[in-house]
């Protein structure tokens, strides 16, 4: 299948109505992933990186031309075949954290794994191990309102791993973040990548994270305006 | 999973203690009103019965149409044959004859002058009688202030009211003056006994309660009566037996061109009172139903409300996996939660108070002084099987249908856009 490429976006189209006219965020984007990459969609803001992203993470769906992630073509899943498409193989990393405030450290990290039904124990193991690899053991009783920011997102990128997804999407992970933070994080995620051989596709205009890709892909007014390799300028 | 979503909604005060604590005032305030409103209902129909309408009277048409004036010229005769009829036909009805009459009550002193005297009125009942109901129906023992119950023919009972007014003492001889039946003038020397109060208005203004047979001596009517009663022997009022038993005996004995034959009328049937009762019933299912209106658009906004607070919850939930009909159905799940336990305490709670009111009641003396409805002083509720249940109809269907509405909200957007509505 696409020479075993992990993502396929062929002739992508993606139009949002508005005010009865048609606004083309995405227009003709051809690209491939493959296993292990460490790429980013850098662009202008508008340009369309978000659209980009929430489209191979099967949230939202092209008007025309298809996303194929992992061997399936997202036009065509359900709602319930997408969901299961994103519970086991994709993880989700946001600007803003995104963590659940009710529950605790631990328990953020645990719910995907409730939701692929892991067992107790299981989960636990998992839940601490990558606690422990963010260093965040020791948080785990704590309520996400008692964390500093880069801790959030490090719980965020913690939930977002912690099942070892083929694939992590992560749209401007370090856009509340300080610079050491944000090294911090990215420092950890490269580390992820190198070990999970998880792919990670970053959405952002931040320069620290522009120095951590290997392959950059620049999107201008929907199209890909450049397709290059890069060499990490951190590590 | 249950058991994570479960311990996020108990520690989210605005998802659990909120929605609860207005499921429980909404679902107490109409456990509360419908007890009350069954306690004043029922409350009228007991007493309307066992005053004046019994489940079923029969009377003469021409005493029916004007019974208000107390016609005892158009009372019914050969009244010992009609109850033996009755008994035979109907036994499963008590049967019994009365008579209302109206007159002068005069106390004279010790020279035979009048030390006072006041306008009466009397019900004459078989007090006396080996078998008679009659005391324990009108729940004398109870209603007793001072004296005792008429033991022999020619005592009376007097309402307390009526009595302290005549400054009438037990033991004292009171003289009724009436009309005979015939038109003459009827007078007739009693022993007051006993002083009653009944708690409704119109009884204790100045009632006498009389023994039949004296009455019937009194106003020349042997073997007469204006009403003979038929009552359930459990004092409950049925209306698909009495009305069977009226149409019944209305087809048998009752002759529509004769004005003196006897017709039998249901409770419902007298005085307007059914017409009164399907008013107040339907007034109260009217508030029941504003209740639960008011409710669920209270629980619709606070659904929304924390429905736009939750975007950021649902998009991640979504965006880790969870499908949309999942979360759209841990939505309901909490709901029907929160609607039952804001159910079941809403009618723990209003139970408590109805049971208070039932015991206790709430004085009205004030607002039916003037009033000539035979209705009780002390508003009591009362709690009945449906009370148990009826409050969980608006609770948990409010709640439902609340979370239902605004779920849809969140089910139809797109997944993408509820981030973008959380980035802002
Ligand atoms: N739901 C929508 N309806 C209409 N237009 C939209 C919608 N979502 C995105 N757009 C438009 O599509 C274009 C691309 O949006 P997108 O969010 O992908 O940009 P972006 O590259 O992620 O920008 P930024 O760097 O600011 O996050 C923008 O011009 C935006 O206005
Ligand atoms: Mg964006």
């Amino acid at each position: 299948m696409n020479n075993g490429a992990l993502i396929t976006a062929e002739n992508l189209v993606k139009q949002y109505p508005i005010g009865g006219r048609k606004f083309t965020a995405l227009n003709d984007v051809n690209l491939t992933v493959q296993k292990g990459e460490f790429l980013g969609l850098v662009g202008p803001s508008g340009s369309g990186k978000t659209t980009l992203l929430n489209i191979i993470g099967a949230l939202d769906y092209p008007t025309s031309g298809s996303a194929i992630v992992i061997g399936t073509d997202t036009k065509e899943l359900s709602h319930r075949e997408s969901a299961r498409l994103r519970n086991e193989h994709l993880g989700f990393i946001f600007q803003t954290y995104n963590l659940l405030p009710v529950y605790t450290v631990f328990e953020n990290v645990e719910f995907p794994l409730l939701l692929l039904g892991m067992d107790t124990e299981d989960r636990k193991k998992a839940v601490m191990g990558i606690l422990d690899r963010v260093g965040l053991a020791d948080r785990a009783a704590s309520r996400p309102s008692q964390l500093s920011g880069g801790e959030s997102q490090r719980v965020a990128v913690a939930r977002a791993m912690v099942k070892k997804p083929k694939v992590v999407l992560a749209d401007e992970p370090t856009a509340n973040l300080d610079a050491e933070n944000s090294h911090n994080v990215l420092q950890m995620m490269a580390k992820l990548n190198e070990e999970f051989q998880s792919t990670f596709i970053f959405a952002t205009h931040d320069e620290k994270v522009i120095g951590y890709l290997r392959r950059k892909i620049t999107l201008n007014d929907g199209r890909v305006a450049e397709d290059i390799e890069t060499t990490p300028q951190y590590n | 999973m249950t058991r994570f979503l479960l311990k996020g909604l108990i520690r989210d005060h605005h998802r659990s203690l909120f929605p609860v604590i207005i499921v429980t005032a909404g679902v107490m305030t109409s456990i509360l009103g419908y007890c009350f409103m069954h306690g004043i209902i029922d409350d009228m129909v007991r007493s309307n019965a066992k005053l004046d309408t019994g489940h079923v009277k029969v009377m003469t048409r021409a005493y029916g149409d004007i019974s208000r004036q107390l016609p005892n010229d158009l009372a019914i005769l050969n009244v010992g044959d009609l109850i033996g009829d009755l008994e035979g036909d109907y036994p499963h009805m008590e049967w019994t004859a009365r008579i209302k009459f109206g007159g002068l009550i005069d106390l004279p002193d010790e020279h035979g002058e009048t030390r006072s005297q006041g306008p009466s009125f009397g019900i004459a009942l078989d007090l006396l009688g080996p078998n008679s109901r009659e005391r324990d129906r009108l729940g004398l023992k109870k209603a007793l202030v001072r004296g005792h119950l008429p033991q022999a023919p020619g005592e009376i009972l007097i309402s307390e009211e009526f009595a302290n007014r005549l400054g009438a003492d037990m033991g004292d001889l009171a003289t009724l003056v009436s009309s005979t039946a015939h038109g003459g003038m009827a007078v007739q020397n009693f022993t007051i006994v006993g002083s009653v109060r009944f708690g409704i208005a119109p009884m204790d203004r100045n009632a006498i309660i009389a023994n039949l047979s004296d009455v019937q001596y009194a106003l020349d009517m042997e073997d007469s009566a204006g009403e003979v009663l038929g009552f359930f022997p459990n004092l409950i009022y049925d209306d698909k037996i009495a009305k069977k038993t009226a149409r019944d005996f209305n087809s048998k004995i009752h002759q529509p061109e004769d004005e003196f034959s006897p017709v039998m009328l249901t409770l419902r049937e007298q005085g307007g009172l059914g017409e009164y009762l399907d008013t107040v019933n339907s007034r109260v299912a009217i508030i029941l139903f504003g209740f639960f209106f008011v409710m669920s658009l209270v629980l619709w906004n606070a659904g929304l409300m924390s429905g736009i607070r939750r975007y950021g919850e649902m998009g991640v939930r979504l965006a880790i996996g969870e499908s949309k009909g999942h979360v759209y159905r841990s939505l309901l799940g909490e709901s029907i939660l929160i609607g039952t336990v804001g159910s079941i305490l809403g009618t723990a709670i209003g139970l408590g108070f109805s049971y208070y009111l039932q015991e206790v009641g709430l004085d009205i003396s004030s607002m039916t002084k003037g009033s000539n409805m035979l209705m009780a002083n002390i508003m009591r509720a009362k709690i009945t099987p449906a009370s148990y249940y009826i409050g969980f109809l608006p609770g948990l269907l409010a709640t439902l249908v609340g979370s239902a509405i605004s779920g849809i909200r969140i089910f139809k957007r797109q997944t993408a856009q509820l981030f973008k509505e959380l980035e802002v």
